[in-house]
């Protein structure tokens, strides 16, 4: 990086500092923290939206909609996560495979399984075995994202449904009253209140998908605590930078980044909360101005 | 050059101009990165080490072009049987176990003996206690054979930060990977006990639907151990251990 980094040797302190913490291997580490918000980015409108129509397929009273719906968010939240992680984007990336084969290679006369072996023609493969390696990282990072959509969307499914159902059954029967119908008693009535009642869920389901980064590994997608270890692991004198085991000090580099990232959450979260509960009416008889989302959903809670 | 030299030379450019792969497609070469000196990645966040530079040789003779993937010792052998690359270079012994899943090209490294470190001071008893080994390692299937309580992480480095923190008693890895910790920790840990041969040479793994591919390396492979090159390579690595061929 700098002119004076060329023999490291024989630097000591300040400059030897500045040279290690420039290394190409640190501005990978750098850079893989934009794939924690990248992550963040491309997964929470698509677990949003998983969970919805999870949510919405438990609620509908055709039968195997809501059979559908029970299924997809029992089975999922109760597979270990390592596992779906395995076994989802594997699965993924040789079904869209396995049909650019059958479209691409038609005049192939070979077994696409073969033994244990998962082998397509070369232009059917996904990425192309040629391209760059940030094209399959790129990929990878994808059916990643489309993996934890599936799992937290279950997760997410379950808590709005829970949040659908807490609003009052009076508020429902008024509605029935005006004669409105179960769509726009859904639409006017349950979907402007459920938020209250869903957030404290979410801003859950969203601390754990800000930590659930290390699983990315699992599909060779590098993120922050893939190279923290990698930084910190002991450096014999084969590396440029040698050094003994320094993980812990990386480890707290990523304590700092993971508190700093809750604590602007929750922040966010408590202002969203009493946006969302603005004006609501409550079990206590509230009804109108602003009201302490706490005692909102705790008594809620514990009433219905 | 001798005359058998050329000989054998003529016939191994023969020999790759009539493989499959001499279109030159691009190879991905998957390894652990977690491993000096057989693999690692260096400052400059490339694959280096040992096998990087045996890999780059071998594809060089073979006229493929390749790249190359770090990917997590766990799912290693599921990556490639799965075609997400296609081979593996990560200083894996051929064992039958493994085998049964995937191919191996001949051997580009000798059997390594395995040896335990402990911390400096230790009897040589601590073989027998608790001893650290990395998950689906031959090491690993060595020490719960042997009696002693084996505890399993999921890389190297772990294996050995466990018996500096106490976790363990010892350790027990390639004795390559292992000197070069013992060197490096100025006196805080030290070899114990007698060496162990387990597991066969280090090959290349390959999926068993691949044969033209191990072919390929397998000529690739013959060639350098033939002109004295990976020897020349092994002794650059490995501290000047000699290796006939």
């Amino acid at each position: 990086m700098f002119d004076f980094c060329i023999d490291p040797q024989n630097l000591d302190g300040f400059y030897w500092w500045s040279c290690y913490l420039t290394t190409g291997k640190h501005i990978s580490f750098y850079t893989s923290f934009f794939v924690v918000f990248a992550l963040l980015i491309v997964t929470v409108p698509l677990i949003l939206l998983f969970g919805f129509l999870g949510a919405i397929a438990r609620q509908s009273r055709i039968y195997p909609i809501r059979i559908f719906g029970i299924t997809y968010t029992s089975v999922v939240r109760g597979v270990p996560d390592i596992i779906f992680f395995l076994f989802v984007p594997i699965a993924l990336d040789q079904g869209i495979e396995y049909l650019r084969h059958k479209f691409k290679c038609s005049e192939w006369v070979e077994p696409i399984r073969q033994g244990n072996d998962f082998v397509v023609c070369q232009i059917a493969k996904m990425p192309m075995g040629s391209s760059d390696q940030w094209i399959h990282d790129t990929y990878g990072f994808f059916l990643a994202a489309l993996a934890f959509s599936i799992v937290f969307g279950a997760f997410a499914a379950n808590t709005i449904n829970g949040a659908i159902n807490a609003v009052p059954p009076a508020q429902i029967e008024t509605g029935v009253a005006y004669g409105m119908t179960r769509k726009q008693i859904f639409i006017r009535i349950q979907l402007p209140q459920m938020w209250a009642y869903a957030l404290p869920g979410l801003s859950n389901l969203w601390m754990i998908l800000i930590k659930a980064t290390p699983l990315l590994f699992l599909l060779g997608v590098q993120d922050i605590v893939y190279w923290a270890r990698e930084l910190g692991g002991t450096k014999t004198a084969r590396f440029t930078y040698p050094h003994s085991d320094w993980r812990l000090g990386y480890f707290i580099v990523l304590l700092v980044f993971y508190l700093f990232l809750s604590w602007v959450s929750e922040i966010f979260f408590n202002k969203l909360t009493l946006k969302v509960s603005k004006g609501q009416a409550t079990l206590n008889g509230t009804v109108g101005g602003t009201i302490d989302y706490i005692s909102v959903s705790d008594d809620e809670v514990r009433n219905s | 050059m001798t005359l058998t030299k050329l000989i054998t030379g003529a016939a191994l450019i023969a020999a790759f101009a009539s493989s499959a792969f001499a279109d030159g497609h691009t190879i991905r070469m998957g390894t652990e990165g977690a491993y000096p000196p057989y693999n690692f990645v260096n400052d400059s966040g490339e694959v280096d080490g040992f096998e990087r530079e045996v890999g780059d040789e071998l594809c060089k003779r073979a006229n493929l072009t390749c790249t190359w993937v770090v990917n997590d010792w766990d799912s290693i052998i599921p990556n490639l049987v799965s075609s997400n690359y296609d081979t593996i270079i990560a200083g894996m012994s051929i064992t039958a176990e493994r085998d049964e899943v995937i191919d191996f090209t001949a051997e580009y490294f000798p059997a390594d003996p395995s040896t335990y470190v402990a911390l400096s001071g230790a009897s040589d008893d601590v073989t027998g206690g608790i001893v650290a080994a990395q998950t689906s390692t031959i090491q690993a299937a060595y020490v719960a054979d042997s009696g002693a309580t084996v505890v399993e992480f999921a890389t190297p480095e772990e294996t050995v930060a466990a018996v500096r923190n106490g976790e363990a008693d010892a350790v027990l890895a390639d004795a390559a990977y292992l000197s070069d910790i013992v060197k490096a920790s100025n006196g805080e840990l030290s070899v114990v006990g007698k060496p162990v041969a387990i597991g066969g040479g280090i090959g290349m793994g390959i999926r068993e639907s691949d044969g033209d591919l191990k072919a390929t390396m397998n000529t690739a492979i013959a060639s350098m151990k033939a002109d004295g090159s990976l020897a020349k390579l092994i002794a650059k690595w490995f501290d000047g251990r000699s290796v006939e061929y």
